[in-house]
């Protein structure tokens, strides 16, 4: 098996006095504070007021601007969220686009204002300014998917495919989901991004083409689930290219997918092993392999 | 000491000194909303702009939060000057009428017409509340909220905050609503400055029209009705 070499970083040499500056201007400019809501927020889906006051409390801070920082950004929230999240955006380019009607469609269908939750608490229903992708719009995003070039025809299927979440296991409660860390075989670099959750977790980032269309690919890093998120639309059944973000490497493993015959794409796992997954929208094939173990 | 010109006067002044405070001791009036003596510098509401540099370079900055420099050239009440405070009153005017520090300076300044839509704030986030209740009060009980236009001032979650000790000095510093509320007792009122004749709480039913953001009051202990 593949022997995991963990890179070796050039660490500076410890200065106390370096070090209680960094400390210093952290505090001066609030510094941590988001990370740690963001943490808090990726664990418990929303900011609990009893969190918060504990934020308060361990980092010394006043109850005042703990509040005022997590009112102040858009991505925390104060209130539950439903179970699944869509996403309409309003921004310039998707408004134009006919936006507006589609959050109209939504709200309709799902019988909630944005901002709110389905009183199943299913579904929390929200208005963005602009995600980035203005030529693909008007966009949704559902559980982190992103629909382009919407029409309200859409909307009733984009409600459903969220809910059903592409046959997707629910992490919380499944036992079997264990976290992974992986590498780029080629490159060895680590490929968790705690930017982007799935799962609530750091999602696994590589790059994906897909008849010349290219974007990042999110996929949960939790073994047998299969969240993940894409900028890049793929339709089901279609075959991906996948590529290492930092080497640009293609990652297609020696042997193909046993259940489709796609591709495969091979990473290397922390403490040794190999990871593989198919490269197969909708195909849920997955392989664990430590030391010649399969699983 | 740095030596700078104020309105084509040569004066001089002690590094650090903010060109509102050298203006003031020379005699040079600069009106003033969001500054309070006691209170840090917080560059709100801009009133108090004035012009430096010149020629090209010259430019408007808030006289509150600008601290002198040797060679600096200010003028505090050149054209572009008045004419951008009337501005702002006007847009002030425009948000916020029924304050009484604000038609005050308005009057003060001749501004005579306000050509924006009318609105009825309550709150014009000068922040004066927010500092005096963490800088002078040491409580830090109030803060700002959210952001652009559903940012507001208040106290954590809506709830009655442990650390309010109900001094009252958020009401008395704010240009918004200068404590017109005293319910039923006004010889209880917390600084007895109240700009009106009768309190507009005297009836309950009126109580939502009151621009008071404590949840309670802090003079009449009514909770709002939403
Ligand atoms: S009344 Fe409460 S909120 Fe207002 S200044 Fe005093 S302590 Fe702060
Ligand atoms: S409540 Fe009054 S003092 Fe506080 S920010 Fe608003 S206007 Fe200023
Ligand atoms: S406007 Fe919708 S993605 Fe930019
Ligand atoms: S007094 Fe200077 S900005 Fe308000």
């Amino acid at each position: 098996m593949a022997k995991v070499v963990v890179a070796s970083k050039a660490l500076k040499p410890f200065d106390p006095a370096q070090a209680a500056k960094v400390i210093e201007s952290q505090t001066r400019d609030h510094g941590g504070l988001i990370s740690i809501l963001e943490e808090i927020q990726l664990h418990y889906g929303y900011l609990p007021e009893g969190a918060l006051r504990l934020v308060a409390e361990k980092t010394g801070r006043d109850l005042v601007d703990v509040y005022g920082v997590a009112t102040f950004y858009r991505f925390f929230s104060l209130k539950p969220r439903g179970e699944h999240q869509i996403s309409c955006c309003l921004g310039t380019a998707c408004h134009v686009r006919g936006g507006a009607l589609l959050a109209e469609e939504f709200q309709r269908q799902l019988g909630v204002k944005p901002g709110e939750n389905t009183p199943d608490g299913k579904f929390s229903l929200e208005t963005v300014a602009c995600l980035g992708a203005c030529a693909l719009g008007p966009i949704v995003v559902g559980d982190g998917h992103y629909y382009s070039n919407v029409n309200s025809s859409r909307v009733k299927a984009i409600i459903q495919e969220t809910l059903e979440g592409l046959k997707r296991k629910d992490p919380a409660a499944d036992e079997s989901l264990f976290p992974l860390t992986l590498h780029c075989p080629h490159c060895n670099h680590g490929l968790l991004d705690p930017d982007t959750p799935v799962d609530r977790q750091p999602s696994v980032r590589l790059l994906l083409a897909h008849q010349g269309r290219q974007g990042f690919l999110h996929l949960s890093r939790l073994y047998g689930s299969h969240g993940h998120s894409t900028q890049v639309e793929v339709p089901a059944g279609e075959v991906t290219d996948l590529y290492c973000p930092h080497c640009q490497a293609l990652l297609n493993a020696p042997d193909d997918c046993p259940a489709c015959g796609a591709a495969r794409v091979a990473l290397l796992l922390a403490g040794g092993g190999v990871f593989q997954v198919c490269s197969r929208r909708g195909c849920l094939e997955q392989t664990l392999d430590l030391d010649g173990r399969s699983f | 000491m740095a030596a700078f010109k104020l309105n084509g006067l040569v004066v001089e002044a002690e590094k650090g000194d903010t060109i509102l405070d050298v203006a003031r001791f020379y005699g040079f009036p600069i009106p003033t909303l969001c500054h309070m003596e006691g209170l840090s510098p917080y560059g709100a509401c801009r009133l108090c702009v004035v012009e430096i540099g010149e020629g090209p370079q010259a430019r408007l900055v808030t006289s509150c939060t600008y601290p002198i420099q040797e060679g600096l050239v200010v003028r505090t009440a050149s054209e572009r000057v008045v004419k951008a405070r009337k501005m702002i009153l006007e847009l002030l005017l425009a948000s916020c009428p029924q304050s009484k520090t604000i038609q005050d300076l308005a009057a003060a300044h001749e501004v005579r017409r306000q050509r924006f839509k009318q609105e009825y704030e309550d709150c014009i986030l000068c922040g004066l509340c927010t500092r005096m209740c963490e800088e002078q009060m040491m409580a830090k009980a109030i803060g700002f909220r959210a952001r652009g236009e559903r940012r507001t001032i208040g106290t954590p979650f809506d709830l009655r905050s442990e650390e309010c000790r109900l001094c009252g000095g958020c009401i008395y510093v704010c240009p918004a609503c200068q404590l017109r509320c005293t319910y039923t007792q006004p010889e209880k009122a917390i600084c007895g400055g109240c700009a009106n004749l009768s309190p507009p709480c005297v009836e309950k039913e009126q109580f939502h029209d009151m621009m008071c953001y404590m949840d309670p009051c802090v003079a009449c202990e009514i909770t709002k009705e939403k």
